[in-house]
């Protein structure tokens, strides 16, 4: 990670984000040194600080940590769904990556979300709109994105079910009647309708059986490449990393304790807390 | 005998007092500033009940002054009782002439219907509008479908009426059909039917939107761009009249009202009786008829 890099798709420079009433100090006295992220003076929350790293074009780029490490902020960060409260993110298929994307007017960041990513909920109650039918879910992607033709989007939206093994005859039924890894595929097609250069997994199978677990992460790295598509997997589950990524940052309080390429961090891992995390491995 | 003073003033002209017609009107002036914008306005109390028609009374007195004409209809009728009794008060407050007669009125005051008649550059119509919000259906926070609003973000109406096509093979929307204003905003065009909405757009007349209990008004000025929304592949329609001519007049080409007569048999009359009292004198105006795209595919 070098700062004169080019080819990169992603460039995050220093990400941070905090809950609460920050001091200037809140950064310097929380994080894995502290073994905490709650600041002491002002008890404000460092969900995540000094995030650095590059994502490139087709890569897959695994985010481990325990629960309330900043994983999930991370990722919704660069999603928009919060706002950050310092830092820059460049996105190379914006303006060659020359601006700031976490400035941009709120329209821009939509038009960003509709065209240029996609994202996987945990909860697919976040991810989709359970009021409409799956069909009309993934419509809303495909509507934002400018098309306006019915039976194209009926097309699509078939195109992407069946490829994610959802049966296409349910397509006009809610994902409320529908079971979890269901959901979850429908979720999928949502986030991939436009083909979208980015994916965001936020713990994409926490909470499904194992098969459906297989089920969705063969489905995952099949999608992956046939299309190409850069991806951002969130995980506390070591095994979904190992299969999935091709590196890996390790989070703690809000930090990277440790970055590398997948095998050499969960073979050889460095720093203490991501040794304890590969020998918990049950 | 003892006669208490203070119920011997006379009203102001037009009833509201002049500050406040002051602050409508420059409400007014904001809302044809931008097409389709939801404009708040204070709304002051009325002698009848926010919602039964205190929106278009705002409007219409806030514009009305002594050379003006006057018309009002409900549903098309001049004679419905919420009309004459508008009527009557409007006249008592102002001493404005009034007329049945949509050529003649200035000022056109009007619960879901626009006149069939095509109006000119010297009319105003006033729309009493229940609920100015097209995005309610959709979004239930008002802070929300502000944001939204602002950022055009339409996405949920979209899905909605690709749910609504998915489900039951068309768009159901009857009345109120949203519509886009100028490219911009999605408005709600108070429930005119179908038949009113391609109306609205490019025509001579300000349109005026007035929506006294959510205290909202927004406009479609003169030779305004007014789109309803549809598909590349469903389009919008208006209701058809097939094979159907008035009872009253022989009429057709014009929105029916239909009118049940027994338990077996039912007749058609033309919804508005302007039009219509000039159909059966012979003198029918010119019209801005809609027609229909090609049937779209049903939904497989």
């Amino acid at each position: 990670m070098n700062d004169t890099d080019t080819g990169w798709l992603l460039r995050v420079r220093n990400l941070t984000k905090i809950y609460g009433d920050p001091i200037s100090n809140s950064v310097q006295y929380t994080g894995p040194k502290f073994g905490s992220n709650i600041c002491p003076e002002t008890d404000a929350i460092v969900a995540c600080a000094e995030i650095n790293f590059d994502l490139y074009p087709g890569e897959v780029l695994g985010v481990v940590g325990e629960s309330g490490s900043g994983k999930s902020t991370l990722v919704q960060l660069l999603y928009f769904d919060q706002m950050a409260t310092a830092g820059e993110v460049q996105f190379s298929a914006l303006d060659g990556g020359q601006t700031n994307i976490l400035t941009l007017s709120n329209q821009r960041k939509r038009h960003m979300r509709n065209h240029l990513m996609g994202m996987v909920y945990q909860n697919p109650r976040d991810g989709l709109n359970f009021g409409f039918s799956a069909g009309g879910n993934i419509a809303e992607k495909l509507l934002m994105a400018g098309n306006f033709h019915v039976g194209r989007i009926r097309e699509r939206a078939s195109y992407l079910l069946e490829k994610t093994e959802v049966p296409v005859k349910r397509m006009d039924n809610t994902p409320a009647t529908f079971s979890g890894g269901m959901q979850q595929r429908v979720q999928i097609s949502k986030a991939i309708a436009n083909n979208p250069p980015l994916l965001f997994l936020d713990e994409v199978t926490s909470g499904l059986d194992v098969s459906v677990q297989a089920k969705v992460l063969d489905l995952i790295r099949h999608l992956q490449r046939e299309l190409g598509i850069s991806m951002i997997v969130v995980s506390h589950d070591l095994a979904v990393i190992r299969m999935l990524t091709d590196r890996t940052m390790v989070l703690k309080n809000g930090r990277i304790v440790e970055a590398g390429l997948t095998d050499q961090i969960l073979q050889d891992p460095q720093d203490a807390y991501t040794q304890l995390l590969v020998s918990s491995l049950l | 005998m003892i006669t208490a003073k203070k119920f011997q003033h006379t009203y102001n002209y037009g009833f509201i007092d002049e500050t406040t017609k002051k602050e409508i009107r420059r409400k007014l002036l904001k809302a044809v500033a931008i097409p389709g914008y939801q404009v708040p306005y204070s709304s002051p109390e009325m002698p009848i009940a926010r919602g039964w028609g205190t929106g278009g009374l705002h409007a219409s007195l806030s514009l009305i002054g002594p050379d003006d004409v006057f018309k009002i209809i409900d549903q098309g009728s001049d004679a419905s009782v919420n009309a004459c009794n508008l009527r009557d008060f409007v006249k008592r407050m102002t001493g404005c002439k009034t007329t049945f007669d949509t050529g003649e009125a200035t000022l056109i005051q009007t619960r879901h219907r626009k006149p069939e008649e095509i109006l000119t550059e010297r009319q105003i119509i006033v729309f009493q509008v229940p609920q100015p919000e097209p995005l309610r259906s959709v979004e239930r926070y008002e802070f929300k479908t502000r944001q939204m609003h602002a950022e055009a973000d339409y996405a949920k109406m979209w899905v909605s009426l690709y749910e609504s096509y998915v489900k039951f093979g068309a768009i159901m929307q009857g009345a109120g059909y949203p519509v886009r204003v100028n490219g911009r905003y999605i408005m709600t065009p108070s429930p005119i039917p179908r038949w009113d909405v391609p109306n609205l757009s490019m025509a001579p007349c300000l349109h005026v939107f007035s929506a006294g209990r959510e205290k909202r008004l927004h406009c479609v000025p003169p030779w305004t761009k007014v789109e309803p929304l549809e598909f590349e592949d469903v389009k919008f329609c208006v209701e058809e009249f097939r094979d159907i001519v008035c009872a009253a007049s022989g009429g057709d080409r014009a929105f029916m009202d239909e009118i049940y007569e027994s338990e077996t048999s039912r007749k058609y009359v033309m919804n508005d009786s302007s039009f219509l009292d000039k159909v059966r004198a012979g003198t029918r105006p010119p019209q801005r008829l809609f027609t229909n795209p090609p049937s779209a595919p049903t939904a497989s």
